[in-house]
């Protein structure tokens, strides 16, 4: 039985990046998860079930993750802050959900703690296999937000970054974390509530007659209102006017749309974040996230050592992609080196961007553990050939 | 099928829309979205009939109308939820239930509806209907069952009775179809009554009953679909089904659900199967830790 706590466990913890996940929400004012069990992202719907009632918040365990992906958008339009955690099969089953929550702008956060796949792959080891999906796995056009920690401190700071990120704009924000960050224990500093930032959705005060729940401010995002507040709104996943009306007709679609994607490309430099090493006067760059920085940064040094004059970048958030920043990289550098667990996904990205007038070198690994560092060091080597 | 009416851009309403001439105000205007008609339901549908029982049944409650939010699905039912003038969600095809748990627990003030068809809240939805009812989730789940896809053309269903000819069924049915009321009493619903789209009176009473019920309740009611489901079996037009209904339907409250089945065009046993008073799922959390 454990004593009453508070929302924000001010002090240093002992944690995994699973726990530290879940305290972040909790630090972020979240009141809400709705989850289903699995392999290796458990432990956030563990910790939530334990701690939610601390605070007068509300778990439920759903009865899959169609259903947990479904609740969480609809406590978030009961005025909650809410959040649901999985891996890859669960990922999958939220997809199209998900897109009704970049439809219908739905602030929530997802947090996917990454295994190998396809299907049911390795439950409880490493893969970072879904960043594509989550760009692109739900059908229809659309822009997200994924970011990607590399440590348990990062899964607590990033899931708080999540959520401000999902109330100010107005979408699911997803946390592609991993399950070596998931499953391993580090120092977690959680500091004073009061001096944690916090953002939350924009609020209509407009009256019922006037309120248009689809009309956007000035950044594109339109103000919000909850439910049994007497707005009497209507929200759909039809295509939809501003006054959230079905409008299944072309010149609506093409306003509604166009607009979910420029609402996250106008602001995206607000919402980029991505850490460099020695980048100036480099002549290769080591573009990696996740777990995979981590190595990364060994085969970095290790280069360093052998006198190569190597750039670290890494991404913090992972999508939007930081497009600009590796076009003038790629006009200043040899080559890129992409290491990621997985057979090619963001390096697609560094090679659109770099557009030919930098090469980029994947470093492939198919899931399961992660990365020697020689491996990347070869490639480094490489991409100074 | 299509939402022309609804679908005018709001440039096109300044410029180029005729004065719209407003029809002597509908009674129950309130609480519809005017601005949306007309609906796209076929003539003779029997939607249009229970949703006018469901407006009526509201103001019968005497609640708020603000507490209450309608939940939709996909479907020719699950376009309920953009034509009431009540907060409204039409969500994704088969998951109204779990939107609608997450938004009765976000804000457990509200009186959540969840109004959508035999398709969406049975077939790809089914397991939602169960795992809500077995945690007696206080939502109130309205289920239109015409044993039919609508809104795709004319589909089986998991409700369409045996040999019942859909398009997808050519040579009849042969798969047996879900008894509704068993299926949820079984799994631990606290409320469940079936009535048909005739029997409108009745169906608006069960409707109050289960809005003031707290736990999870729900309500079959079976309407007619002249466009598919009476076509495909000759089976006349709209008010050939009501007629049917009206000659064939039995009340039978507090029937053992286990003979509820719904052969073709067999007599449809109708009335209240359960009501009974057992905690919720909130209520259950409220009463605190447990266990050993």
């Amino acid at each position: 039985m454990s004593s009453q706590r508070g929302a924000v466990l001010t002090g240093e913890h002992f944690m995994n990046g699973d726990v530290a996940a879940a305290e972040g929400a909790l630090a972020a004012g979240c009141t809400f998860f709705a989850g289903y069990p699995i392999t290796p992202a458990t432990e956030v719907a563990e910790r939530m079930a334990e701690r939610l009632p601390d605070i007068g918040g509300t778990y439920i365990q759903m009865e899959d993750e169609i259903a947990s992906m479904a609740a969480i958008l609809g406590a978030a339009w009961g005025g909650r802050k809410s959040m649901t955690s999985t891996s890859g099969p669960g990922f999958s089953l939220m997809q199209e959900n998900l897109g009704l929550g970049y439809m219908t702008e739905t602030p929530c956060v997802l947090v996917n703690v990454q295994r190998g796949g396809p299907s049911t792959g390795l439950p409880t080891l490493v893969g970072q296999q879904d960043m594509m999906q989550a760009r692109w796995g739900s059908h229809g056009d659309y822009e997200v937000i994924a970011l990607a920690p590399n440590s348990p401190q990062e899964c607590f700071d990033l899931t708080i970054a999540a959520f401000n990120l999902a109330e100010t704009y107005r979408l699911p924000v997803l946390l592609m974390t991993d399950e070596v960050v998931g499953h391993m224990t580090e120092k977690v500093v959680i500091p004073e509530a009061g001096t944690i930032e916090l953002a939350e959705r924009p609020l209509s005060q407009a009256t019922p007659d006037a309120y248009r729940p689809y009309e956007p401010q000035e950044n594109l995002v339109p103000e919000m209102v909850t439910a049994g507040q007497g707005y009497r709104l209507h929200v759909t996943g039809l295509t939809h006017d501003e006054r959230g009306y079905p409008a299944v007709v072309a010149p609506v679609q093409m306003r509604t749309v166009p607009r979910l994607v420029e609402k996250i490309r106008h602001n995206r430099d607000r919402i980029l974040r991505y850490e460099e090493d020695g980048v100036e006067g480099a002549d290769v760059v080591v573009v990696s996230y996740g777990i995979t920085s981590r190595v990364a940064l060994m085969a970095v040094e290790e280069a360093r050592r052998r006198k190569l004059k190597v750039g670290f970048l890494r991404l913090i958030v992972a999508w939007p992609f930081p497009e600009e920043r590796i076009r003038t990289l790629a006009a200043q550098v040899q080559g890129f080196v992409v290491p990621e667990i997985n057979l090619g996904q963001m390096a697609l990205e560094v090679e659109r961007c770099a557009a030919g007038a930098a090469k980029t070198v994947l470093v492939p690994h198919a899931g399961g553990a992660v990365h020697d560092p020689q491996t990347i060091i070869a490639a480094i080597e490489e991409a100074h050939a | 099928m299509n939402d022309q009416g609804a679908t005018t851009t709001a440039a096109a309403e300044q410029t180029t829309a005729p004065p719209v001439r407003r029809a002597k105000q509908h009674p129950k205007d309130r609480l519809l979205r005017g601005d949306r008609l007309p609906h796209i339901w076929c003539p003779t549908c029997g939607i249009g009939t229970c949703v006018n029982s469901f407006v009526e049944a509201i103001e019968e409650t005497g609640i708020p109308e603000e507490k209450f939010a309608v939940v939709s699905g996909i479907g020719c039912t699950g376009r309920v939820a953009g034509y009431v003038r009540l907060d409204s969600f039409h969500t994704t095809h088969g998951r109204a239930i779990p939107f609608a748990t997450g938004l009765h627990l976000g804000n457990p003030e509200l009186k959540v509806i969840v109004f959508s068809g035999d398709g969406d809240l049975v077939a790809i939805g089914g397991n939602h209907l169960i795992h809500a009812a077995r945690r007696n989730i206080d939502i109130t789940v309205i289920c239109v069952n015409n044993f039919i896809y609508g809104m795709t053309g004319g589909q089986l269903a998991p409700t369409t009775p045996h040999d019942a000819r859909t398009t997808t069924s050519p040579h009849g049915n042969h798969e047996y179809p879900f008894t509704l009321p068993h299926l949820v009493a079984s799994c631990g619903a606290s409320y469940v009554a079936r009535w048909t789209a005739l029997h409108v009176r009745r169906m608006r009473r069960a409707m109050v009953e289960a809005i003031q019920h707290r736990g999870f309740s729900f309500i079959e009611v079976i309407a007619p679909c002249s466009t598919l489901y009476a076509r495909k079996n000759r089976l006349g037009t709209g008010y050939d089904l009501m007629k049917f209904y009206h000659d064939n339907c039995d009340v039978r409250h507090g029937a053992d659900t286990s003979e509820l089945d719904i052969g073709f065009q067999s007599r449809i046993a109708v009335g209240k199967f359960v009501d009974c008073e057992k905690p919720t799922f909130l209520d259950r959390i409220s009463a605190g830790r447990g266990g050993p």
